[in-house]
């Protein structure tokens, strides 16, 4: 997919102006609330005209001040997945998702119905009317639904900022599965750093109605980490917990992680560890509360804001740790040096469980 | 209570005049409500004063104001005039002035029901592939048939009880444009006839009290199925 919008909207005291220019399948932008995020899909899918500029996604012109094009949205063959579902109440579940699929000229329909719900799972729920299902049975009602339009582009506005945390992370695997299996690119929108990392390549970020930069969702949630109060979240996949001493003992790229009792799950899953939760040690510390110590040697290091983070190989894995710049002189941390991690038990928490689709 | 053929003929003429007034407004109050409720146009403000005028106005001056425009020498009853067609003292005459003296109820009960629309299901649609005529047929009229609903039987209920405008556009001739109302008010004029009048009155009542209980079931029904 290759995307080209310059855009300008005007309302009142706010202005967006964009001028993108991006290719890949999985585009995220990335942006705070009133960042014009969400101003910005709406151009794109037709449903709000830009006071100038121009459109073209895959060379096909969709809007144009200049030359008087205004492509209407039905005609664009973008599909939106909102952040409140927006299922029509009036209609069952099977015709929900049948809507788009036969307003879809024939010559594009590539999306099989049963595989579809096959993969979204909503067999049992077809029949059923859309306002008593669950958060996370809209969604995936409402993803089906755009994805059985065949469009060329999906556009997802915060698909999981109305669902709760585990829900969230619940609809992430379906939200992948189903565009990689119909190869649909899609352009994600969220604050979440974490959805942006699990969810796409590449981020445009927002801010007051102006793009600030364009990276990789990774090199976002780096280059963020100074500023963010949550740090770097580190996302782990955990395997094969055995109980120990009251706590939970789980598998992690050939070694072992203790996670205090909360987490007693046998499940395997996928956990978030924040980068200002690891503190580092030069030497092995004699006694430590924190019963997890890895051994890890120093990857590399990169600044952001004031803080500078360590990026690890600690075994088979990789974890990201945060510290002053002060601190990082007194270890002598640099590329190659082997250092202490120590990490809280209580400093885990579940996401969801785990699939090879949740990893990032 | 024995009703005189001319009673008959006023109940039937009520009936008849309450349902063709209601159905002949629906499509243009459905036009009206989704004019003023989605689109954005010049002169909005006019058309929201035009349609609720007959609200505030006594139902005598809309007459008037109807005799003064359909009537033999008037703008639009001439020009109908010279095409053979008389509006004035026939039953078109009780339906127009029934359907102008109920129009505003109508358009704001659907107005009601478009407004609670959410616009992301009318935008979802559009990005799904509908046109705008089929986002209005497939998403707008389902989800507007509670005020649909509502607004009709005011209206029916408001056509039922029109007397003003109708007297003076219509005239009172029995078995021609006489409806329950001036039928009561003939009766009521008599002094012998006050049991008449009465009886005339019941009918009324049971009638509105059919229409607002079908009301109140479909209400509930629809209210159900969301």
């Amino acid at each position: 997919m290759q995307l080209a919008m310059t855009v300008q909207k005007n309302f009142g005291a706010f202005t967006l102006s964009a001028d993108i220019a991006v290719s890949g399948e999985r585009i995220g932008i990335f942006g705070t609330s009133g960042s014009g995020k969400s101003t910005l899909v709406s151009m794109l899918a037709g449903l709000l005209e830009p006071d100038s500029g121009e459109i073209t996604l895959d060379g096909v012109c969709l809007f144009s001040s200049a030359r008087g094009i205004q492509v209407r949205p039905e005609k664009r063959r973008i599909a939106m997945v909102f952040q409140q579902h927006a299922l029509f109440p009036h209609l069952n579940v099977r015709n929900n998702l049948l809507y788009g699929y036969k307003r879809c000229p024939a010559e594009f329909r590539t999306v099989n119905f049963a595989t579809l719900v096959t993969i979204l799972e909503l067999e049992p729920l077809l029949d059923r009317g859309v306002t008593n299902l669950s958060g996370g049975e809209k969604q995936r009602v409402a993803l089906g639904r755009a994805i059985l339009a065949n469009p060329r582009l999906l556009l997802m506005d915060e698909p999981l900022s109305a669902l709760d945390d585990s829900l969230r992370f619940q609809i992430i695997p379906y939200l992948k599965s189903v565009s990689e299996q119909f190869g649909i690119p899609y352009l994600f929108i969220s604050h979440s750093l974490v959805e942006m990392r699990l969810m796409t390549d590449t981020v445009l970020a927002f801010e007051k109605g102006v793009m600030t930069g364009q990276s990789s969702s990774e090199q976002l949630a780096r280059n963020r980490m100074g500023q963010s109060s949550a740090g770097y979240i580190n996302l782990l996949e955990l395997c094969s917990m055995t109980e120990r001493d009251g706590m939970c003992a789980y598998r992690w790229q050939g070694g072992e992680l203790l996670l205090s009792a909360g987490n007693r799950d046998t499940a395997a899953g996928l956990f978030e560890l924040s980068s200002k939760d690891i503190i580092l040690f030069k030497k092995h510390p004699e006694a430590i509360s924190a019963r997890n110590l890895l051994h890890c040697s120093v990857a590399g290091l990169f600044e952001s804001g004031a803080k500078l983070g360590v990026e690890m190989t600690c075994g088979g894995g990789r974890l990201v740790a945060e510290i002053v710049p002060d601190a990082a002189r007194e270890l002598a941390i640099e590329k190659g040096s082997v250092v202490y991690a120590a990490i809280k038990a209580s400093a885990f928490r579940r996401l969801a469980a785990a699939t090879s689709q949740t990893r990032p | 209570m024995i009703f005189s053929s001319t009673d008959y003929d006023a109940i039937r003429l009520s009936v008849q005049v309450a349902i063709t007034a209601t159905l002949v407004s629906l499509p243009v109050g459905f036009g009206v409500a989704y004019l003023i409720t989605f689109v954005r146009f010049r002169g909005k403000v006019l058309l929201e004063v035009l349609v609720n005028l007959p609200l505030t106005l006594p139902p005598v001056v809309v007459g008037y104001l109807l005799l003064l425009l359909l009537g033999r020498n008037g703008w639009l009853g001439s020009l109908l005039n010279t095409a053979g067609i008389r509006i004035i003292f026939t039953l078109k005459a009780a339906v127009i002035a029934s359907a102008i003296v109920g129009f505003p109820l109508l358009v704001r009960s659907l107005r009601i029901g478009m407004e609670g629309i959410d616009p992301q299901l009318i935008n979802a649609s559009r990005t799904l592939g509908a046109r705008w005529h089929d986002t209005l047929l497939t998403v707008i009229l389902p989800l507007s048939a509670p005020g649909l609903v509502a607004g009709s039987s005011l209206m029916f209920a408001r056509s039922l009880g029109e007397f003003g405008a109708t007297i003076i556009v219509a005239g009172n001739i029995p078995g021609v444009t006489q409806t329950i109302p001036l039928a009561i008010y003939e009766y009521a004029s008599s002094p012998t006839s006050e049991t008449m009048a009465l009886s005339l009155c019941i009918v009324s009542v049971a009638i509105s009290l059919v229409v607002l209980f079908l009301h109140e079931v479909m209400a509930k029904k629809m209210a159900r199925k969301e």
